[in-house]
């Protein structure tokens, strides 16, 4: 980090980014800490025009939408080792983050995710059961993207956060940005992480959003890997710290406290909405788990970073501080928990009955307007596969 | 309204122009396309008259272009983007292959990327290198994408307009030589045959020879001078690269017996291999001599003093049809 200016060639690192910054550094925007206590921010507020009751009502809320995503996490690494699921891209730690973002939305916003906001889906309202075929292997993705305004998961890493400043400047000539009407008005979040905000197509993205002051919100979980690759690998500066580089602002918050990564985003989306732009919100976590279930990390990190990181859970610090302010009972607890057991028998029991497709399905939707030459191909493998005796294989027209 | 002769050029300014006025969801996005018209002027005057919400100058990013323009589509636009030149069209491919190309496979057809993607293509006007590239095959090898390629004015004004109506996306592909050459007669009252179709262009016994855009004109000087030999050239413009429209391909096949596909992309693995294999799975008792090609040499593109040595040529097409009759 530390890097001295050469005479002539303006002020070095230290000067401008101050100290190496440990823990996210002065600048991490905190509404509840780690040991569950409430702490006030200048600029940021969780809570502002509700009563006691709607605000613990909503904290409710985040720790039962935190438990549930945690839930859908575990059971799909737990399907993953009974070989049900292929792969699995685990949240462990990022649940906060999530849910903050996930509940900032309003309905007529568009989420374009990477494929790991299981938690966003959840908000969303996507089946998790249908997150998981992708990593069964019978399907890209099973959701409607126009049903719930939340895209397929993707894959090439960056890719989305072009698509998402796309679908934003198609709001604005919608007319559905800075109107002043709250049901009307709407805003794109691009979801991406810390090694995403290496690739030239996230860059490109902040260019085009600055250009055009387009309605969209960067928000980059940093959870401090990229797989093997630590933060360091990717940028010499605080990851928020570049967004005024590209000309908008940048913050960084506490990606494992939910009531701040609530209030941090649902800001950065209603400047969006009121047509002020893009925001590049940096939310501050970790990556409890492995990158996939096909990863080992025990190869590249020290276990004692975890367990630090672990006093940090995001799930954990909520229930503290419900329970240390008499804000929930034992009975909210144990439904919540009975709660998950449900969704985790959902999913269990929902993935061993998702079906493999028909092998000629393969050929379906390759285009809106289907050619001579895919309808020949596909007779000639349904032919091919009729040729054996006693074959059973349907058609797979859908 | 009376009919006018036009360019290349003109026609696809006119096809952009009429697809804008008929569907309010049409943009146009690309590198120098608003006030200046394109460094080739095939948007000249659609900023000024369609604004600049809808003929949208890009930052200096082909990705970008393409990127933004996949999330234009997601929300319901029909955006058409201009690549500069062949040859930048590269920092796109993940763009183009990974998401155009699949996203509505992916999305079991919830998604549609109804998309153009215009690139001017070829060579002969004597630039400097990453000007004067023919990528065709590696978006026709893309399932997902269609491609078409334009050879001249009045298919130009059709094509663009019928493109920019697919559902589809469509990398389409115009031969910048041809831009400003030739002008050709619109009657804006005809009814265009479908886009995905061949065209036969010169009707003829002995071989027939395939091209599209730039080498329809080539092929057409070779049919000519042949003629003055006695030999008779079919020639047949494909305009659609993917899908192949084999019907009046194999057609002439089998009855001249002989086919000669030009192209100036790099012959190796080209779309006259492609259409090589068809015509040889499709006619092999009609065949008289194995399908040759004549394309552009496997090297890089060469400097462009000696362009006119790697671009086939007439003669080099006349030399392949005497190979091929011949044989």
């Amino acid at each position: 980090m530390t890097q001295s200016g050469s005479p002539g060639f303006g002020p070095d690192l230290v000067e401008v980014f101050g100290p190496s910054q440990q823990d996210g550094g002065p600048e991490l925007i905190q509404l509840l800490t780690p040991e569950g206590e409430r702490v006030e921010h200048p600029e940021f507020s969780f809570g502002a025009g509700l009563s006691a009751d709607e605000e613990a009502e909503m904290v409710r809320g985040f720790y039962r939408d935190m438990v549930l995503t945690r839930r859908i996490d575990t059971e799909a690494t737990a399907l993953q080792r009974h070989g049900e699921l292929g792969i699995w891209a685990q949240l462990l730690g990022q649940e906060a983050a999530q849910i903050g973002a996930g509940r900032a939305l309003r309905p007529q916003d568009y989420v374009f995710p990477t494929y790991r906001e299981h938690g966003v889906a959840y908000c969303r309202g996507v089946d998790p059961l249908n997150l998981l075929g992708l990593f069964r292997g019978v399907d890209h993705g099973a959701w409607d993207p126009n049903e719930n305004n939340f895209g397929l998961y993707t894959i090439v890493i960056g890719a989305q956060t072009l698509h998402a400043t796309g679908y934003a400047m198609g709001m604005q000539r919608d007319g559905v940005v800075g109107t002043g009407d709250p049901e009307r008005d709407a805003a794109v979040i691009a979801h991406f992480g810390d090694g995403a905000s290496s690739q030239g197509d996230v860059n490109e993205a902040f260019i085009f959003a600055a250009s055009y002051n387009a309605p969209v919100v960067f928000f980059c979980q940093n959870n401090q890997w990229a797989i093997s690759e630590p933060i360091e690998r990717q940028t010499r500066i605080p990851l928020y710290q570049r967004a005024l580089g590209f000309g908008f602002p940048g913050v960084r918050v506490d990606g494992n406290d939910v009531l701040a990564t609530y209030a941090v985003t649902q800001a950065a989306l209603q400047r969006a909405r009121d047509g002020q732009g893009p925001t590049f919100v940096e939310a501050y976590t970790y990556r409890m788990g492995a990158h996939t279930t096909t990863d080992d990390p025990t190869r590249y990190r020290l276990s004692d970073d975890v367990e630090h990181w672990k006093l940090k859970d995001p799930i954990a610090r909520v229930e503290v501080y419900l329970k240390r302010n008499g804000l929930a009972d034992d009975a909210f607890f144990e439904g919540v928990k009975a709660e998950a057991d449900d969704l985790g028998h959902h999913l269990r029991e929902g993935c061993k009955a998702l079906p493999d497709p028909q092998p000629l399905s393969m050929f379906d939707h390759v285009y809106a307007e289907e050619t001579e030459e895919l309808r020949a191909e596909r007779e000639g493998y349904a032919a091919y596969l009729e040729s054996f005796e006693g074959s059973t294989t349907a058609g797979g027209h859908s | 309204m009376s009919n006018q002769k036009i360019t290349l050029a003109k026609g696809l300014n006119m096809g952009l122009r009429k697809a804008m006025e008929d569907d309010p969801k049409v943009l146009i996005m690309g590198e120098d396309v608003g006030k200046l018209g394109g460094v080739f002027r095939i948007t000249d005057g659609l900023q000024k008259d369609f604004g600049e919400d809808r003929v949208i100058d890009s930052p200096l990013a082909e990705s970008g272009i393409v990127g933004t323009a996949v999330g234009m589509a997601l929300r319901g636009y029909r955006p058409v983007v201009e690549i500069q030149f062949d040859g930048f069209v590269y920092p796109a491919y993940d763009q183009i292959v990974c998401q155009v190309a699949k996203m509505h496979y992916r999305s079991k057809g919830r998604n549609k990327m109804p998309m153009v993607i215009r690139i001017p293509f070829g060579g002969g006007i004597g630039a400097v290198e990453h000007h004067s590239e023919s990528p065709e095959a590696q978006f026709a090898h893309t399932p997902g994408l269609k491609v078409v390629a334009c050879s001249n004015p009045v298919d130009g004004y059709w094509m663009i307009q019928q493109a920019i109506a697919s559902d589809d996306p469509v990398i389409f592909l115009e031969p910048k030589r041809q831009y400003h050459a030739d002008k050709a007669e619109l009657d804006e009252s005809a009814t265009p045959e479908p886009l995905f179709t061949s065209r036969v262009v010169r009707q003829g016994t002995d071989v027939t020879v395939l091209a599209y855009g730039p080498t329809v004109k080539t092929a057409m000087k070779a049919a000519e001078a042949a003629a003055g030999e006695g030999k008779s050239l079919e020639v047949i413009d494909l305009r659609t690269l993917s899908p192949l429209d084999m019907g009046p391909v194999l057609e002439s096949v089998r009855r001249t017996g002989r086919a000669v596909v030009t192209h100036e992309a790099h012959v190796n693995l080209g779309m006259g291999s492609e259409l090589s294999a068809r015509i040889t799975e499709e006619c092999f008792y009609s065949l008289e001599a194995p399908v040759l090609r004549v394309g552009g040499f496997d090297t890089p593109y060469p400097a462009s003093r000696i362009e006119e040595d790697f671009l086939p040529d007439l003669d080099r097409v006349l030399d392949a049809v005497d190979r091929s009759l011949s044989f």
